[in-house]
C-alpha cells in the first residue's frame, strides 16, 4: 500500500494517524473486522521480522560461526534497550520475481534503531546476512540513512555492523544510490559523531567505503573480509593467486594496510570489547570526554618509571610499559597494535577522564617516525581532537626514517599530516620527553611550539638536532678529538636543559611522578578554550 | 637488641659515623649486584646496609655500569662503578674492586654472598692492603671452600662425614669406577660448589657419565673450577643446618639448627628454624661437632655447618658455608642476634658477648625464597620480564622481605632468579605457617610468573604441616609434576562466586558516569544477574543478588555470601566470603569477561558471561590449536650451549638436541618422538626466548 511512493519515516507517521483514526471513532462491525486483520498482520509481520531469512538461513549464519543480526544487537546494547525503527520497511524491487511474497522480508536486510550501552544512548544499524544475504536494497540503505540523520540530530554515535554481500544487484542503481546516501552521511556525520564499523561477515566493492569513512574499523578474526574486488575478479584481472582470508581477511587489515583498527577472536569477544571501546568516547562532538568512577588514586607514584630509560640512548624499551603505568588501572584500549608497531596510539583513562594516548615505541624501529606510523598517528590524533579528548603524548623518537623507500613513498607529506593534525588540536595536549627528541620530529610530537599546554621532559631527556655522533661529525669535520667533541656535545645537548631553559619544556619532572602531574593538569585544562581561524575546512596534506 | 649497646663503644669515636680506624670515616665496600639482578646476593647487600646503617657505619656499593640506578644507589652512602655488565669484568674483576677500596678510603669490605665472597685470592689482598674482611679469614675460606679438604678436616675434628672418594676425579670413566666402588646411589659434585650448581645425582654408569659432564660445565661457568668430587648419595635425607658463630679468640657458638629440607634441583625452597625432628640431644650433638670444626679451621665470623640427616637421626657432615646464608634471618627471628652486626663486630676483633647458654629458641620462623619460576615446570624453570607491579606484605606484622628488586625491576636470564627472601614469625610453628598463608596471598609479583603457587601449597600440605619432610618431599609429593591446588567443591564455590560478585561491581561500574552531561545516561536497572561461569572447562549457572557492596550468590542451590569493598584498581582483592576473611588477587579482568584470580596461591582462569552471551558461545568456531608434536620451542628463555643435531639426521625419542643455560643451570633439551630432524632454529651462543622455535621434526 505505501510501496514505491512513500519514504520510510512517512511510513510511521501513517500507521499512527490511521491507528488514531480507529480509536477516535465507533467502531462498526466492518471496521473492527479490518482492524483485528490489521492486528493479526502486525503480529505476524512482526513474527516474519524477528526471524530475518527463516530458521534454515539463521542456522547456516550460526554454522559459519556467526551470530545474527538480532542476537548481535542484543549483545552489544545493554538488555532490553534496544527501540527498532522501520520493521515494517520492505523492498521496493518489482524485477526478478522479487515482487513476489515470499521474497518480502519485513524491515529487509538490515535491523536499525537506537538503544544504549551502559547506559548511553547510541544508534545502530545491524545487516541481516540471512535476508539476501544481507544485500544493500534501496530500502536497507533507507533505514540506514534514518536511524543516521537522527543520530546526528540527537548527538549520539553510530554503530554498524556490517555483514553483507554487496550491493542487491536485482535493484541496479537504486543500490548504488542507497550506498552514495549512506556515504554522505558518513562524511556529514563525521566529527560530529562518533561513528564505528564492526565488520562481522563479507564486505565488498563500494561497500567497504562506508567503513572507511567512519571514525574505527573492527573485524572479526576468521569469519570477516573487506575487499574491494574478491580473489575471483583478482584472479581474472592479474592473474593473481590469493585467498579471502589474505586479500582482506583480518590479519591483512589490522597488520599490513591498515584499513582495520583491531580484530577480534569471534563475534561475542568483538561486541563485548566493543560495549567496553564505546565507554571511552564522547557522545558528540558537543559533549566533553567521558568522566567515569575511578579507584585508581590520582596521585599514584610510579616507581618504576624512575628506571625504565635504560642508560645507554641506543638500548630499546617498552613505550607501552610507560603507558600501562601512568593510566587509570593499566587499561589500555590501544589502536592498530599491529601496525605501524613503531607509533602506540589508544585509548585510556586518567582519573577517570578519557585520553587519547600517542607514544614513540622505542622497541620497534627506534620509535622512528616513517610514513605508516605518521599517518597512523594523525588519524588518532584528528579523532581525538574532533571529540574534545585530551592528547597525551609520550616522546621519544630519534627522527623520520630515512631512505628512498621512505622518500619515494612520500614521507614528506605524510609525515606533514602529523605535524599538521598536532598542530590544528585545541584540545588539551600534554607531552611528555622520556628520552630522545631529535631533529624535525621533535617540533612534530606535540611540542610547545604547536601549542602544547604542558610539556615535561624526564631526567634522561635529550632535546636536539640529532644524536651526539652525527653532530660532531658535521660540526668538526676532518677535526681531530672527535670522541672529546662528542662528549662536549653529549654535556651540552643530551638533556633536558637546553630545552628547559628556554621553556620549550615547563619542567623536569621525576618520572614516577608523572602519574600525579598529568592528572592534576587535566583538572586545570579541562576548561581549556582555544579556537583556529575562521575558515571552510583546512586543507591538510592528503 | 643486646649487642648494640657494645657498639656504642665504636660509635664514640665518630659523631657521624662510625670509625673503623683512624681514617676519614668507616666505610664498607658492598660487593654489589642490583635491581636488575634479582637474586640472593642483592638482598643480603641491602640486608648488609641496614645493619651498617643502624650500626652509624657508612657504606659503598660497588656495581657494574648496567647497574647504576640499582637499589642500592639510594640505600648506600656512596656508589662506585667497577666495570661492565659481565660479571668477570666488574664483580669478579679484583683490580676494580681493589681500586673502588682505595679510591673511598673504605676500611672493611663486606663480601656478599657468591661472587668474590668466597675467593680466597681477594682475602689475602685485602689482607696486604690492610682492609679488614668481613667475614672469615682465608684460611678457613681456602679449607672449607674446597669440599676435598674441608671433609678431611671435618673428619680429623671427629665430626661424623659421609662415606666416598676423598679427591678429584679425573674424567667420566674414574667417576663411573669410584661410584662401583662407593655403590649408588652416588652423589657428584663441584669441589668448588655450593648452592646446588655443578651437582648431579647418579644411579647408575651412565647417569654417572652424564652427570659428569654437566656438572664439570656448570662448574666452570659458575666457579670457574671444574674439579669435582663424588660420595655416597644418602638417600631421602633431611637436609638440617647449623649456624655457628666464631670469634677471633677461639670462642664459638652455635646458634641452633635451620631445617631446609624442601629443595628443588638441590636448590632450597622453604626453610625453618628450629627444626621439627631434632630432640636436643641431636641437637646439642650437631652444635657441638660444628663449634669444634669451626675450632678446627680457627674459623671466626658467622658459618653454617650443613648436615644431612637420615630418618634414624644419624647426622653427616655436607659441608661448611664461610659465609652467610640467604637463610640467615629464620636463625636471627629465633636468638634475637643481628648476624651481621655479630660478624662486623667480630671482623672488628670483638670477642663474642654470648655464652652458649645465652642462646634461646624463641618461637618458630618460616622462610620462603620466592623465585621469578614457572613452578609448573619442573618445580621452577626460570623465568624473564619485568615487575610491572610488584608490593610486599610489610604491612603484615611478624613478616620480614629481603629483597633487592623494586617494581620496574628488570628480571633476567644472567642472575640468579630470587625475587626474595619472605620470613614470618610466629610463637608456634603454626603461627608461623598461618602468617606465611597471609604474607603470599598478600604478595602481589606481576610481569613475570612466581613460584607462590608452589610455596603457598607446600605450606598448608599435610605431610609438611606434621613435619614429615625430606629433600626429596617435592618429588614425592607431586610425582607428576606440580599441578597448582587443587580446589575442593567448597573452594570452587568461593572462587566462582567472587568472579562472579567482581563481574557485576566492574559492570555496575561502567555504567557510572560522572560531571553534567547532556544526554542522560539510562543505566540498565538490574538487581539480580544470571550468569554462566566458565572454570577448567566446567561451566556453572550463577544467580547474583546484590545489596550495597553485599553479593549473594547461588551456585547449584548453594549460597554463598562475599562482601568486600571492590576496590578494581587494587592489586589485592581482601573480601569475606561466608564470613571467612580471603584475600585473592585479580591479575587480570578483560571486557570480554575473562578474569584471572589468584586464590590460595594458585592463579584459576576463568570466564563470566551473562547467559545470553554463554548460550550463543556454542555458536562460535573452535580456534585450532597449533600442533606442537614435532616442534620443539625454549621451556625458559636462556642461551644455546650446544645443538647436537642438523637436518636430515634421525633422532630417537629422548635423544638429547639441544642444551640450553637459563641462570646458570643447564637443561638438556630431548625429541619428543622418534623422528628425522626437519629444521635447526638455533645454534651455539643464541639467546632464546621463552616458546622461541628451537627445532623442528618430521
Amino acid at each position: 500500500m505505501w510501496r514505491g511512493t512513500l519514504g520510510p519515516s512517512e511510513v510511521v507517521v501513517g500507521v499512527l494517524a490511521q491507528g488514531r483514526r480507529w480509536f477516535g471513532t465507533v467502531m462498526s462491525s466492518d471496521t473492527a473486522r479490518v482492524h483485528l486483520s490489521v492486528q493479526e498482520r502486525i503480529e505476524k509481520k512482526r513474527k516474519a521480522a524477528l526471524t530475518g531469512g527463516g530458521q534454515l538461513r539463521i542456522a547456516a549464519q550460526h554454522k559459519r560461526g556467526k551470530l545474527t543480526a538480532r542476537e548481535r544487537l542484543e549483545l552489544l546494547l545493554d538488555p532490553d534497550s534496544f527501540v527498532e525503527y522501520d520493521m515494517f520497511v520492505e523492498h521496493r524491487c518489482s524485477d526478478f520475481g522479487m515482487e513476489a511474497d515470499h521474497n518480502k522480508y519485513p524491515g529487509d536486510s538490515v535491523v536499525t534503531g537506537q538503544g544504549r550501552i551502559n547506559g548511553r544512548l547510541v544508534y545502530v544499524f545491524s545487516q541481516d546476512f540471512t535476508v539476501f544475504g544481507g544485500s544493500l536494497s534501496g530500502a536497507h540503505a533507507q533505514k540506514v540513512c534514518k536511524i543516521m540523520d537522527q543520530a546526528m540530530m540527537v548527538g549520539a554515535p553510530v554503530i554498524g555492523l556490517n555483514d553483507s554481500g554487496g550491493a542487491r544487484i536485482q535493484e541496479g542503481v537504486e543500490s548504488l544510490a542507497g550506498y552514495a546516501d549512506i556515504f554522505l552521511r558518513n562524511v556529514m556525520a563525521s566529527g560530529v559523531v562518533p561513528q564505528i564499523s564492526l565488520i562481522m561477515g563479507p564486505c565488498a566493492g563500494g561497500a567497504v567505503y562506508s567503513p572507511a569513512l567512519t571514525d574505527f574499523t573492527f573485524m572479526v578474526k576468521d569469519t570477516s573480509y573487506l575487499f574491494i574486488t574478491g580473489p575471483d575478479v583478482v584472479k581474472s584481472v592479474t592473474n593473481e593467486d590469493v585467498t579471502q582470508e589474505e586479500l582482506g581477511g583480518a590479519k591483512t587489515h589490522t597488520t599490513v594496510s591498515g584499513v582495520a583498527h583491531r580484530a577480534f577472536e569471534n563475534d561475542i569477544d568483538a561486541l563485548l570489547n566493543l560495549r567496553d571501546f564505546f565507554n571511552f568516547l564522547p557522545l558528540s562532538n558537543k559533549d566533553p570526554a567521558p568522566v567515569t568512577e575511578c579507584h585508581d588514586p590520582r596521585d599514584r607514584l610510579v616507581p618504576g618509571l624512575d628506571t625504565i630509560v635504560p642508560l645507554e640512548s641506543t638500548k630499546a624499551y617498552d613505550m607501552l610499559d610507560i603507558v600501562h603505568g601512568i593510566v587509570d588501572e593499566r587499561e589500555f584500549f590501544e589502536i592498530m597494535p599491529n601496525y605501524a608497531k613503531n607509533i602506540v596510539v589508544g585509548f585510556a583513562r586518567m582519573n577517570g577522564r578519557t585520553v587519547g594516548i600517542v607514544g614513540n615505541q622505542p622497541k620497534v624501529a627506534s620509535g622512528c617516525l616513517d610514513i605508516n606510523s605518521s599517518v597512523k598517528g594523525a588519524r588518532f590524533v584528528r579523532f581525538c581532537d574532533a571529540f574534545n579528548i585530551p592528547i597525551i603524548t609520550f616522546v621519544d623518537v630519534p627522527g623520520f626514517l630515512p631512505g628512498t623507500a621512505q622518500e619515494y613513498g612520500g614521507i614528506i607529506r605524510h609525515g606533514a599530516k602529523l605535524l599538521y593534525a598536532f598542530a590544528e588540536a585545541t584540545v588539551p595536549k600534554i607531552t611528555v620527553i622520556t628520552r630522545k627528541a631529535y631533529g624535525g620530529a621533535y617540533d612534530v610530537m606535540s611540542s610547545k611550539h604547536l601549542r602544547g599546554d604542558v610539556n615535561y621532559a624526564w631526567p634522561s631527556a635529550e632535546v636536539a638536532v640529532m644524536g651526539a655522533k652525527g653532530a660532531v661529525q658535521i660540526i668538526f669535520r676532518g677535526k681531530e678529538n672527535q670522541a672529546e667533541a662528542e662528549a662536549e656535545y653529549v654535556e651540552k645537548f643530551a638533556n633536558p636543559f637546553p630545552a628547559a631553559v628556554r621553556g620549550f619544556v615547563d619542567d623536569i619532572i621525576q618520572p614516577s611522578t608523572t602519574r600525579k602531574r598529568i592528572c592534576r593538569d587535566l583538572e586545570v585544562l579541562a576548561s581549556k578554550k582555544q579556537t583556529n581561524p575562521w575558515k571552510k575546512h583546512a586543507n591538510i596534506p592528503l | 637488641s643486646q649487642s648494640v649497646r657494645s657498639f656504642l663503644l665504636i660509635q664514640t669515636v665518630s659523631h657521624k659515623h662510625v670509625c673503623f680506624s683512624k681514617q676519614r670515616c668507616g666505610v664498607i665496600i658492598c660487593r654489589y649486584s642490583t635491581v636488575y639482578d634479582p637474586n640472593e646476593k642483592v638482598s643480603l647487600i641491602i640486608r648488609v646496609i641496614k645493619t651498617c646503617k643502624k650500626m652509624g657505619i657508612k657504606t659503598v656499593a660497588v656495581h657494574s655500569d648496567v647497574d647504576s640506578s640499582a637499589v642500592h644507589v639510594k640505600v648506600a652512602d656512596e656508589a662506585v662503578c667497577v666495570g661492565p655488565a659481565p660479571t668477570s669484568k666488574s664483580y669478579l674483576n679484583m683490580d676494580a674492586i681493589m681500586n673502588a677500596i682505595k679510591q673511598t678510603g673504605a676500611q672493611a669490605v663486606h663480601p656478599g654472598y657468591g661472587f668474590l665472597s668466597e675467593n680466597k685470592e681477594f682475602a689475602k689482598r685485602l689482607a696486604a692492603e690492610g682492609v679488614t674482611f668481613i667475614g672469615p679469614d682465608t684460611h678457613a675460606i681456602q679449607a672449607m671452600g674446597d669440599k676435598i679438604e674441608s671433609k678431611l678436616i671435618a673428619k680429623a675434628a671427629k665430626v661424623n662425614t659421609i662415606p666416598g672418594f676423598d679427591g678429584v676425579v679425573k674424567d667420566a670413566e674414574e667417576a663411573v669406577k669410584i661410584a662401583g666402588e662407593i655403590g649408588y646411589p652416588v652423589m657428584i659434585k663441584a669441589s668448588a660448589g655450593g648452592g646446588g650448581k655443578g651437582m648431579r645425582i647418579a644411579w647408575n654408569d651412565e647417569e654417572t657419565r652424564e652427570g659428569f659432564r654437566f656438572s664439570s660445565q656448570e662448574a666452570l661457568s659458575s666457579f670457574g673450577d671444574d674439579r669435582l668430587l663424588i660420595e655416597k648419595f644418602i638417600d631421602n635425607p633431611r637436609h638440617i643446618e647449623i649456624q655457628v658463630l666464631a670469634d677471633k679468640h677461639g670462642d664459638a657458638l652455635w646458634l641452633n639448627e635451620r631445617e631446609c629440607s624442601i629443595q628443588r634441583r638441590n636448590q632450597k625452597v622453604v626453610e625453618e628454624a628450629p627444626s621439627t625432628f631434632l630432640d636436643p640431644d641431636t641437637r646439642r650433638a650437631m652444635g657441638e661437632q660444628a663449634v669444634s670444626l669451626a675450632n678446627a679451621v680457627k674459623y671466626s665470623s658467622a658459618g653454617t655447618v650443613e648436615f644431612l640427616v637420615d630418618s634414624k637421626k644419624n647426622f653427616y657432615f655436607l659441608e661448611m658455608n664461610t659465609r652467610l646464608q640467604v637463610e640467615h634471618p629464620i636463625t636471627e627471628c629465633i636468638t634475637g642476634l643481628d648476624l651481621v652486626q655479630q660478624m662486623i663486630r667480630i671482623a672488628k676483633g670483638y670477642k663474642l658477648q654470648h655464652k652458649q647458654s645465652d642462646i634461646p629458641i624463641n618461637g618458630w620462623a618460616v622462610e620462603s625464597r620466592v623465585y621469578a619460576e614457572d613452578p609448573y615446570k619442573s618445580f621452577g624453570l626460570p623465568s624473564i620480564g619485568r615487575l610491572s607491579q610488584y608490593q610486599e606484605p610489610l604491612d603484615l606484622p611478624n613478616v620480614r622481605v629481603d629483597s633487592g628488586i623494586q617494581e620496574g625491576s628488570d628480571i633476567s636470564i644472567y642472575y640468579d632468579p630470587m625475587i626474595s627472601k619472605l620470613v614470618t614469625y610466629g610463637k608456634t610453628r603454626e603461627e608461623a605457617l598461618k602468617k606465611m598463608e597471609d604474607a603470599l596471598d598478600n604478595y602481589v609479583i606481576r610481569g613475570v610468573t612466581h613460584n607462590i603457587p608452589l610455596l603457598r601449597e607446600i605450606i598448608v600440605h599435610p605431610r609438611f604441616v606434621s613435619g614429615d619432610i625430606s629433600t626429596k618431599f617435592l618429588p614425592e609429593v607431586y610425582p607428576d609434576g606440580f599441578k597448582g591446588h587443587m580446589l575442593t567443591a567448597g573452594e570452587r564455590r568461593e572462587l566462582l562466586a567472587t568472579a562472579a560478585a567482581l563481574y557485576v561491581a566492574a559492570q555496575l561500574r561502567s555504567q557510572k558516569f560522572l560531571g553534567d552531561l547532556r544526554v542522560s545516561v539510562v543505566p540498565a536497572e538490574s538487581r539480580q544477574w544470571e550468569l554462566c561461569v566458565e572454570l577448567d572447562k566446567g561451566v556453572h549457572m550463577l544467580g547474583v543478588s546484590r545489596s550495597g557492596n553485599n553479593y549473594t550468590v547461588e551456585i547449584d542451590g548453594e549460597k554463598v555470601e562475599v562482601s568486600g569493598e571492590w576496590n578494581l584498581a587494587s592489586a589485592l582483592l581482601p573480601i569475606t566470603i561466608n564470613g571467612k576473611h580471603r584475600t585473592l588477587q585479580c591479575l587480570l579482568r578483560t571486557a570480554a569477561g575473562e578474569i584471572s584470580l589468584q586464590y590460595l596461591g594458585t592463579s584459576f582462569k576463568l570466564r563470566v558471561l551473562s547467559n545470553l552471551a554463554a548460550s550463543l558461545s556454542k555458536h562460535m568456531p573452535e580456534k585450532v590449536p597449533e600442533d606442537t608434536s614435532s616442534i620443539l620451542r625454549s621451556p625458559m628463555p636462556g642461551s644455546v650451549v650446544a645443538v647436537s643435531v642438523k637436518p636430515g639426521d634421525n633422532v630417537a625419542e629422548g635423544q638429547e638436541i639441544c642444551v640450553i643455560e637459563a641462570m646458570k643451570m643447564q637443561n638438556s633439551m630431548t625429541a619428543a618422538k622418534t623422528a628425522k630432524v626437519k629444521s635447526v632454529h638455533c645454534k651455539a651462543g643464541d639467546t632464546v626466548g621463552e616458546g622461541d622455535l628451537l627445532v623442528e621434526l618430521e
